[in-house]
């Protein structure tokens, strides 16, 4: 009795089998497939929010105001501007755009203290805000105001831009006859605009309450500002102890445990983080995170340097297994050249080693970086301020930052704020595109050179 | 006589040579000089290494001090905590249910997209791909895992949230909702399980492979009968490591899951996870020691708990079991 199948049969199994393999491999192609797909999906849906029609409605037509368009006005003319239609509002706009104290101390201090690093017209630094004269006001609008600033100040306060509705690329390309309809209907005194959410302006103005006016400058700065801090605590520490683990440590309960230790705080979740940073840095070290004990009074402990610091302890596992992993590529034979010559064991580390490893050091420190950079719940938690119209000074002030900002954005109900939202995420995907392009570069550049 | 290959042990070496330079000491003035310049740098990289414990410390005592404030507050019980189906910090009811309850289903609808997903990506790249082929995807699923969390939940907001109304009728489906949130959570996973598993996919060694097509096995069943198998300790291992960043993940489901304890098992309604809850309630301005800023510790301790034996777990597997080949 045989117990091969017959030939037909056989066949017959063969190729249900090979349809089966076909099918399956399918399916692994197919989720990779999906994988990118979503990708691509979650970058253009990021891009059709940026930019596209918008229905814009003026108080005061522009061509009424000057004769030349607006936009090739320069700082005197745009000032006159503002002082011929909205005289009353001078100051407070001073105060808006200028001051670097609180609004309550703002008219009370005289201008020295209230402006302090701004740009003040001689004779007028001992006075008080409410003693100046217009012309003064006038002189520091245009002194310290760029002219982007003081156009988008001519076009919301005096022609009174309001952005009533916007659409995404996607529909104001495949159905603007139904928007101008729209429009028409809706908004009869209103003008339709291409519009991009991403400009100059975007970039360079602070917080504010209206989505069109509302840039990302002071989150940008805050998030410059926390990663400097984050990379000077966590640089040293991350290096220090990657060196500690691979070139001293003997093979010992202490070291297992501070190498297990390291891998298992890579799981830690971030919001984790936020919390540790929360009890001990926000509160514990208030004295010293809200600079207090430097002599600066007008802070809590939600600071930049809380938010650093707490960054760094969340970076610093990834920081280390990254060193760990560059110090491990360097071969032996180039430590033992170094001991042969009589280097101790720290010359050969430095002089030695770390030339070997650097690139691949900085690839992980990068990589860290845009860790951090993305970041967001650890902030939330300690407490980022939400709305804040100053730059960030030190380390001891207030901020906020990118990931948060888009957060809040996001988390509003107006379309318009999801507008800004997404344009806020393609300048930090930007960010960390660059980020990441230089540790490519970095990687590819060194790699393989000592094998 | 067994004659010994010359081995460089460094300690051994050292230590002889510190033997011969004491008897030699007044000789011989080439002898081992006392370094104290060395000695404080290996004390300071010695306190890098520690910080991390430090940190771990810190954790651990941040939560369990702050959760025992709550627990001892008489506010609520530890029984109460765990079983009770509200989360009312208002009217003093304190039950991590409905938390609890909103970060596991969110955590299993990714991991119902993440798994099959990731596995399959992972199986095609490392048994189907050409070389050339992997070398353009690979990098791309890297940058799905570079893109930051807050970005993700804007997706899940603006794109998966209309569209799952846009399939199921917007009558059945909440504008914050835990499928939205998981989904895109899942997404999120994909490489995380997918490099992880295509790792330990490709450390199988190509014997295994060949012995299987030597006997008449298709490709498919190779890769289903012999490599998985042999890689299934990694492949578990990612899997698990997959729940705890889903358990942990926060911004996604702070943006898209909803904000409101909820204690339902419908996943087209809004319901706050434990993450989401702890990022909201931190959000506003809280006073320190009230009995809403030591909860969340005490939610926290719980996460904290959760990832961690997860991590723990999935440790132990790749240690234990990994199938170690020549």
């Amino acid at each position: 009795m045989s117990y091969l199948p017959d030939e037909w049969l056989f066949k017959n199994r063969l190729l249900q089998r090979q349809r089966r393999g076909k099918l399956y491999r399918l399916f692994f192609f197919a989720s990779l497939v999906l994988a990118v797909v979503a990708l691509v999906t979650l970058l253009l849906n990021v891009l059709n929010e940026t930019v596209g029609l918008i229905a814009v409605r003026y108080e005061i037509a522009p061509e009424t105001i000057s004769d030349q368009p607006i936009d090739q006005l320069d700082n005197v003319r745009l000032a006159a501007i503002l002082q011929e239609y909205a005289p009353r509002k001078l100051k407070v706009f001073v105060r808006d755009h200028l001051s670097v104290v609180d609004p309550s101390l703002f008219t009370s201090l005289p201008l020295s203290q209230a402006l302090e690093g701004r740009n003040i017209p001689a004779g007028a630094e001992t006075s008080t805000i409410s003693d100046i004269s217009d012309e003064v006001v006038l002189e520091l609008l245009t002194r310290n105001l760029s002219t982007d600033q003081l156009r988008e100040l001519v076009l919301t306060e005096v022609v009174g831009l309001e952005v009533l509705e916007s659409w995404p690329a996607t529909e104001s390309l495949f159905n603007r006859a139904a928007i101008e309809e729209r429009v028409a209907a809706e908004y009869p005194d209103a003008e339709l605009q291409t519009h991009s959410w991403i400009n100059s302006t975007f970039l360079s103005s602070p917080m504010s309450s209206v989505p069109a006016q509302a840039g990302i400058r002071t989150a940008l700065l805050g998030s410059l500002w926390m990663l400097a801090i984050t990379m000077a605590v966590a640089f040293p520490l991350g290096l220090g102890a990657a060196i500690y683990l691979q070139e001293y440590s003997s093979d010992n309960f202490f070291n297992r445990l501070i190498d297990t230790n390291i891998r298992n705080l890579a799981g830690v979740p971030s919001i984790i983080y936020g919390m540790l940073g929360l009890a001990i840095f926000v509160r514990a070290l208030e004295p010293i995170t809200s600079g207090s004990t430097f002599g600066v009074m007008d802070s809590n402990g939600r600071t930049i340097l809380s938010a650093g610091l707490t960054m760094a302890l969340l970076i610093l596992p990834i920081l280390i297994i990254n060193a760990q992993e560059a110090l491990r590529a360097v071969p032996r034979s180039l430590r033992e050249a170094s001991y042969g010559l009589g280097a101790t064991q720290w010359q050969t580390i430095w002089n030695t080693v770390l030339p070997a490893a650097i690139p691949g050091i900085l690839t992980g420190t990068i990589l860290a970086m845009s860790r951090a950079v993305g970041e967001t719940a650890p902030l939330i938690v300690i407490g980022a301020s939400t709305f804040i119209v100053f730059d960030p000074n030190g380390p001891f002030s207030k901020f906020t930052a990118l990931p948060i900002q888009i957060y809040q954005w996001t988390a509003r109900p107006q379309d318009q704020f999801r507008d800004i939202a997404a344009a806020a995420i393609v300048i930090l995907l930007v960010l960390l595109l660059t980020l990441n392009a230089a540790a490519i570069i970095l990687r590819n550049r060194y790699s393989g050179k000592l094998a | 006589m067994t004659t010994q290959a010359p081995v460089f042990d460094k300690a051994r070496l050292m230590t002889e040579a510190r033997s011969i330079n004491r008897a030699r000491q007044d000789v011989n003035p080439l002898g081992k000089q006392p370094r104290i310049g060395e000695g404080l740098i290996k004390v300071f990289l010695l306190f890098c290494g520690v910080v991390s414990i430090f940190t771990t410390i810190g954790i651990a005592v941040v939560l369990i001090e702050q959760s025992l404030a709550f627990f001892t507050s008489g506010e609520v019980t530890l029984t109460e905590f765990f079983t009770s189906i509200k989360w009312q910090p208002q009217l003093g009811e304190f039950g991590i249910l409905p938390l609890l309850n909103a970060t596991i289903m969110t955590s299993l609808i990714a991991m119902l997209v993440a798994v099959p997903m990731g596995m399959g990506a992972a199986i095609y790249l490392s048994e189907y791909a050409h070389p050339k082929k992997r070398a353009v995807l690979k990098p791309i699923l890297e940058i799905l895992a570079g893109v930051p969390t807050v970005v993700y939940g804007y997706f899940a907001l603006t794109f998966m949230t209309p569209l799952l109304r846009l399939i199921l009728h917007a009558d059945n489906v909440d504008i914050y909702n835990n499928a939205s949130a998981g989904i895109v959570m899942g997404i999120m996973i994909i490489p995380t399980i997918s490099s992880m598993s295509e790792d330990a996919l490709s450390a199988v060694p190509r014997s295994l492979r060949e012995a299987s097509y030597g006997l008449g096995a298709t490709r498919l069943e190779t890769t289903l009968r012999v490599v998985l198998p042999a890689a299934l300790s990694g492949v578990i291992a990612a899997i698990i490591v997959g729940i705890s960043r889903a358990v942990g993940e926060t911004m996604i489901v702070a943006i898209a899951a909803g904000a409101g304890p909820n204690f339902t098992f419908n996943p087209f309604q809004a319901a706050e996870t434990m993450t989401g809850h702890i990022a909201r309630i931190s959000g506003g301005d809280l006073s320190y020691g009230s009995i809403d800023y030591n909860s969340i510790f005490a939610i926290g301790l719980t996460l904290f708990a959760m990832t961690m034996i997860l991590n723990i777990i999935s440790r132990a597997i790749t240690t234990r079991y990994r199938e170690v080949y020549q």
